[in-house]
């Protein structure tokens, strides 16, 4: 039998390979929810209490009520920037070491379309998980919401999340070159960033040039800008305006998207040159 | 249920080996990723960055008031509960590294060596790492925001009793995780951290069990962590500590018994639950599992 034998019946191409690499990658990210139910406890209920840790430091100082709904919130996005972390940034990587990336750049998709299955298949999971703690959190502390446009805090989010995943997909290109240190990296930018985006306290307090220093990770203006939009004294803790963070917010969508594909060209070239695309350095 | 061949207890000798290579192990995956300086700023980052958030949400609404006590001790509660996360996180992750990582765990498990005992090595190089981490989060506190620990006035007898138990204490509990990551899939890896989360909110870590409902500060009072910072607390700055009413009504030497005796029990049922969850590991086939999402 000829080794060029064509088995399939109907190959896709372009645009609906693109669609369909892109789902195939998302699936085992959603049905892994359904499977491992465990993630109910490990990723909603353990963090909820650890984020009403710092509810009651706020509590035990004497702060102002609406500092709650701040942590709430700050809390319920640490799922995003974890996902970003260990499950975009550190993926590749991951999947170097696993075997499945040489296979990844064999088949005749996109690697892009690869990337942008696993940022939608861990948006939905991250997503999820935020909703619940907000949810949860919100009630159990009776967090008030006062929100001036749903159109705007909507449209924040989105491309919060927009620019957050591109940027996911930008740093999992940069893993791609990495052996061990993914690991270490990964873990090193999750306290520091909690730090400097203001995910427990209005980035505002930490001054101008931190605050904008920050600003390229798209959460720090994400939640800055949804905290003005939905808490009633938001906007005295703002740091920009909300239509100022929303043209930043889409700057960073575009820089972030187009530097992802120009970049993940570019290291796969670079990795495939050196060697180092089934490397494994453990 | 599968009985497992782990169930007699080899001579202290293979212990004692077991331990120490482990532990040897444990330090070289830790540190000879990269080179002493970054592996010196990696280790200091992420729990000053830790210690910071507290600082700031302080800062922030008390006018930058750290002369009050109750900002000394919630930064010392903070700065020794770095051993908490690192310890329950390093268990965890030895598992997950040997089984997913390096895929080792299937040629472990079969050595002639406690595999308890090889997990407890691996723990103490998380020690060893954090150890570094809760001195300079403890030095910065002291010289740059006024947190007020004389050198003078530590019950250094008290402070390394506390110490060694505690760890031993934290060990025992990061056992019960590892047991328990045996049997879950590699995307649970952040279990130890958040773990340490919750019982963060329990320990009077970072504020007094008065504040926690009355409905949930009986946990708090089950923990033998509360204790454990408690006598950190009273060795470094008791004057600081006598001022929080949670615990005033025992003399140190009673809380230790509470601690020891916490920290048994919490042996026996580590113990217990890692020999359960071994076994059942076993029965399902997944000790080698590999998982990739």
């Amino acid at each position: 039998m000829s080794a060029h034998t064509d088995y399939s019946p109907h190959k896709n191409s372009g645009l609906k390979l693109f669609i369909q690499t892109v789902l195939a990658r998302a699936y085992p990210r959603v049905i892994g929810q359904q499977r491992e139910k465990s993630w109910m406890i490990f990723e909603i209920v353990l963090p909820m209490l650890a984020i009403s840790a710092y509810v009651f430091v706020y509590r035990a100082i004497g702060a102002p009520e609406e500092y709650i709904g701040f942590v709430v919130m700050g809390g319920a996005m640490t799922a995003f920037w974890l996902n970003i972390l260990w499950s975009m940034s550190s993926q590749l990587y991951w999947e170097k070491e696993t075997g499945n990336l040489a296979l990844y750049i064999m088949a005749p998709n996109s690697m892009m379309a690869v990337l942008l299955g696993m940022a939608l298949g861990g948006l939905f999971a991250s997503t999820i998980r935020a909703l619940v703690i907000v949810l949860l959190g919100s009630w159990l502390f009776r967090v008030s919401y006062e929100v001036v446009s749903f159109w705007q805090l909507f449209t924040v989010f989105f491309l919060a999340m927009v620019a957050l995943y591109g940027m996911g997909m930008m740093a999992a290109s940069i893993f791609l070159l990495l052996s061990r240190e993914a690991w270490h990296l990964s873990s090193l930018a999750q306290e520091p960033v909690y730090l400097v985006s203001g995910f427990y306290f209005p980035i505002k307090n930490l001054g101008f040039w931190i605050a904008l220093g920050a600003s390229f990770i798209p959460l720090t203006l994400g939640m800055d800008a949804m905290r003005q939009l939905a808490f009633p004294s938001g906007t005295k803790h703002g740091f920009l305006s909300v239509p100022t963070e929303l043209v930043v917010l889409l700057v960073l969508c575009v820089i972030f998207l187009v530097g992802a594909y120009f970049l993940l060209a570019y290291m796969e070239r670079l990795a495939v040159r050196e060697g180092r695309l089934t490397e494994s350095r453990r | 249920m599968i009985k497992t061949r782990r169930s007699r207890l080899p001579d202290i000798v293979t212990l004692w080996k077991t331990f120490r290579m482990a532990t040897w192990l444990g330090w070289k995956i830790e540190s000879n990723w990269t080179d002493p300086f970054l592996f010196a700023i990696y280790s200091l980052v992420k729990p000053l960055a830790g210690a910071a958030i507290l600082v700031v949400m302080y800062g922030v609404i008390t006018q930058a008031d750290f002369e009050d006590p109750l900002f000394t001790y919630m930064y010392l509660g903070n700065a020794f509960y770095i051993y908490v996360g690192a310890i329950l996180n390093g268990l965890v992750w030895a598992v997950i590294d040997d089984r997913e990582h390096y895929r080792t765990l299937k040629y472990i498990y079969t050595a002639p060596i406690h595999f308890p005992t090889y997990l407890l090595g691996r723990g103490v190089a998380t020690f060893l790492v954090s150890s570094i981490a809760v001195l300079v989060t403890v030095l910065v506190g002291v010289f740059f925001i006024n947190v007020q620990v004389e050198l003078s006035t530590i019950n250094w007898p008290l402070f390394l009793i506390t110490l060694f138990v505690g760890v031993i204490m934290i060990a025992f509990m990061g056992l019960i995780l590892a047991g328990v990551m045996l049997l879950m899939v590699h995307h649970m890896w952040d279990l130890g951290a958040a773990v340490a989360g919750a019982l963060y909110l329990f320990s009077g870590a970072i504020f007094p069990l008065e504040i926690l409902p009355p409905m949930i500060r009986w946990i708090g009072y089950l923990m033998p962590i509360t204790y454990w910072l408690e006598l950190i607390r009273r060795s470094l700055v008791g004057p600081i500590a006598e001022e929080f009413p949670t615990l005033t009504q025992f003399s140190s030497a009673q809380l230790m018994a509470i601690l020891l005796v916490l920290t048994t029990f919490f042996s026996v049922i580590s113990v217990i639950s890692f020999r359960w969850c071994e076994a059942k590991a076993r029965e399902k086939g997944v000790i080698d599992a590999i998982t990739n999402y």
